[in-house]
């Protein structure tokens, strides 16, 4: 089958015969990939950010398809189905699943107790291929998929496996009150969804933070809010207080994650010599700048090794930080009807629809900020006319 | 050289199960306050311990390298890569220690690093040689960066062919010099 195979940093390329995934576990399925994407996450393996991304991994953790074989034990699934894939692996069985952190699954990652499994992401979380291909092995296929509704666009669904239910908890996490002031920092699909999310909790004034004018309008228009330049600010923090009568926003919002720009020090230390989990530049610049008793809600992705960040900030000025990878099935009922009603539309922030077999320029275009790109979305050969 | 190695006999929780001995024991517990609301639906089955019905296990037909700081393989897991070769050695070194320990995650990088060579040795080896113009989606460059793209190509090839005359004419400087 054609699958992306990972080559090392800044390299993917196609493959055109990668075995077709098999049932390893009874509670199994395997799907017919329709549409998959690329996401901010994936540009942090795709640059060699995540320890343990092994060369020769098919990556892909935001993808919907089609059921083409089930395990002995899958109940609730049948061939036939199109399903939308939750980006976390979850068993449902687990103390964590049945809490519903489905992100925190203690079945699904031998190798870390720290994340739970996620499809194409690296060993560290699991070790599983994922969907940048025509077929995929969807473990506990009875738990995390979800059948995509009749009148719901793939384009929509695609996104609700990840970007827009972590947006919504990002915004959630942020425990917005009305009238809160929320600032958002990145205005990828993440911080675009968060921003329109913030709304649903009543916000009463978003702001988002980008330096990629192109992207700051966008979200201006997407998720009627305002959107400022940090290349054009001394200091984005001085920025912030001046416009909340210095006291700080009430909420404030990390989805850059690892590789943000800004700061020239982070940069080198956490991007360039990988001293750190990542560049904290945003992460820092929200703990900077959320008012006293404020709550930073962080989605933005940090590797697994110590990061730097002003604690001291955190503890003198009694900030809660929040932070998970999002529980994608938790979050699915809600969101569907979102979309059903038209309060959200994902569908509108895709950019780019990519042949799978042009997946290197997929990959380049999205991290390097090519052609305006805001999500690209890959489409196997045999999923173009569904 | 001490290690993290742990087997599953090491994972216990003994509690205690009176307190009456403790003046005031749990007199303020308020369990409406919870910082993870809403995310988390709070059953405080952790205090079970791991006891739940587990998921039929997968077989373990490929090397899986497990965390010390759990018990076991997950029911589920992935078998993408399994490890190999130099790489594959470090890793095994590396989940020696706990993922609290930069002796987990620094080999892990290294090892990443050494499988970028392995990879192209591999590729080699099954008569393919890579196209790293193609992998590197330059390709794009040239659709959507052209300017910048060609710029930086021609002073690429300048400076490469500076590089190269300074030798040449180094060299023939030196061969001049009798003795
Ligand atoms: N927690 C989860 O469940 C989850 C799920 C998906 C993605 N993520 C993470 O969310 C983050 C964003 O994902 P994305 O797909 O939107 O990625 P993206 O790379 O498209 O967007 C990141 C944006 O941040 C901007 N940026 C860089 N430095 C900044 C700074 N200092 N301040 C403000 N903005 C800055 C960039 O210009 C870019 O527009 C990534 O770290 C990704 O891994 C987390
Ligand atoms: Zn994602
Ligand atoms: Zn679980």
């Amino acid at each position: 089958m054609l699958a992306m195979n990972f080559r090392g940093p800044f390299r993917v390329r196609l493959d055109r015969d990668k075995p077709l995934p098999e049932i390893k576990h009874p509670e199994d399925a395997i799907v017919r990939v329709l549409r998959s994407c690329i996401c901010g996450s994936d540009l942090h393996l795709y640059h060699g950010l995540v320890p343990d991304t092994r060369v020769g991994m098919t990556f892909g953790h935001e993808f919907i398809g089609e059921v083409v074989e089930i395990g002995s034990e899958v109940k609730n699934l049948k061939t036939g189905d199109k399903v939308m894939v939750p980006f976390n692996i979850a068993c449902g069985k687990c103390v964590f699943c049945r809490q519903e952190l489905y992100g925190n699954c203690h079945e699904s990652n031998p190798q870390a107790t720290a994340v739970g499994g996620i499809f194409g992401y690296s060993h560290t979380a699991g070790g599983y291929d994922g969907g940048q291909a025509e077929y995929v092995r969807v473990p506990y296929a009875d738990v995390g998929p979800t059948i995509i509704p009749e009148w719901m666009d793939p384009d929509d669904a695609v996104l609700l496996t990840d970007v827009v239910p972590t947006g919504y908890q990002a915004a959630e996490m942020g425990g917005i009150q009305p009238g809160d002031t929320v600032v958002v920092f990145g205005a990828g699909p993440i911080g675009i969804m968060a921003a329109k999310c913030s709304w649903l909790f009543g916000a009463g004034r978003v702001i988002v933070i980008d330096h990629l004018d192109y992207r700051l309008e966008f979200v201006r228009n997407y998720a009627q809010c305002e959107a400022y330049n940090f290349k054009e600010m001394n200091d984005p923090v001085v920025f912030i207080k001046t416009t909340t009568d210095s006291l700080g926003a009430d909420v404030c919002i990390d989805a850059v994650g690892a590789e943000a720009a800004g700061s020239a020090a982070q940069t080198l230390t956490g991007r360039k010599m990988l001293l750190q989990g990542g560049s904290t530049t945003a992460l820092h610049w929200a703990i900077n700048s959320v008012k006293k008793g404020g709550i930073v809600s962080i989605v933005g992705v940090y590797g697994p090794i110590d990061s730097l960040v002003p604690i001291g900030n955190v503890v003198n000025k009694g900030i809660t930080i929040r932070g998970n990878q999002a529980s994608v099935k938790r979050l699915l009922p809600r969101l569907i009807e979102h979309v059903k009603s038209g309060v959200l539309n994902p569908k509108e922030i895709i950019t780019h629809r990519i042949p799978l077999e042009e997946v290197a320029e997929g990959y380049h275009i999205f991290s390097a900020k090519r052609d305006n790109c805001i999500k690209p979305v890959l489409i196997p050969p045999t999923a173009w006319a569904s | 050289m001490s290690t993290d190695e742990t087997s599953p006999a090491d994972f216990k929780n003994i509690r205690g199960s009176e307190y009456s001995h403790i003046k005031g024991w749990g007199i303020d517990a308020n369990p409406e306050n919870d910082p993870t609301y809403p995310m988390k639906n709070r059953t405080n089955g952790e205090h079970e311990g791991y006891t739940w019905d587990r998921p039929s296990q997968q077989e373990v037909e490929v090397e899986v390298l497990r965390s010390v700081e759990r018990p076991n393989i997950t029911a589920a897991f992935g078998t993408s890569v399994p490890p190999s070769g130099l790489s594959g050695k470090l890793r095994r070194y590396a989940f020696k220690s706990s993922e609290s320990d930069y002796r987990h995650w620094l080999p892990l990088m290294l090892a990443d690093r050494v499988n970028v060579f392995e990879g192209i040795i591999d590729d080699f080896k099954h008569g393919h040689v890579p196209n790293f113009f193609v992998e590197r989606g330059w390709t794009a460059e040239w659709k959507y960066n052209r300017k910048e793209f060609v710029t930086k190509a021609v002073a690429g090839v300048f400076i490469a062919s500076a590089v190269v005359a300074a030798v040449v004419l180094l060299k023939k400087n030196r061969s001049r010099v009798p003795g």
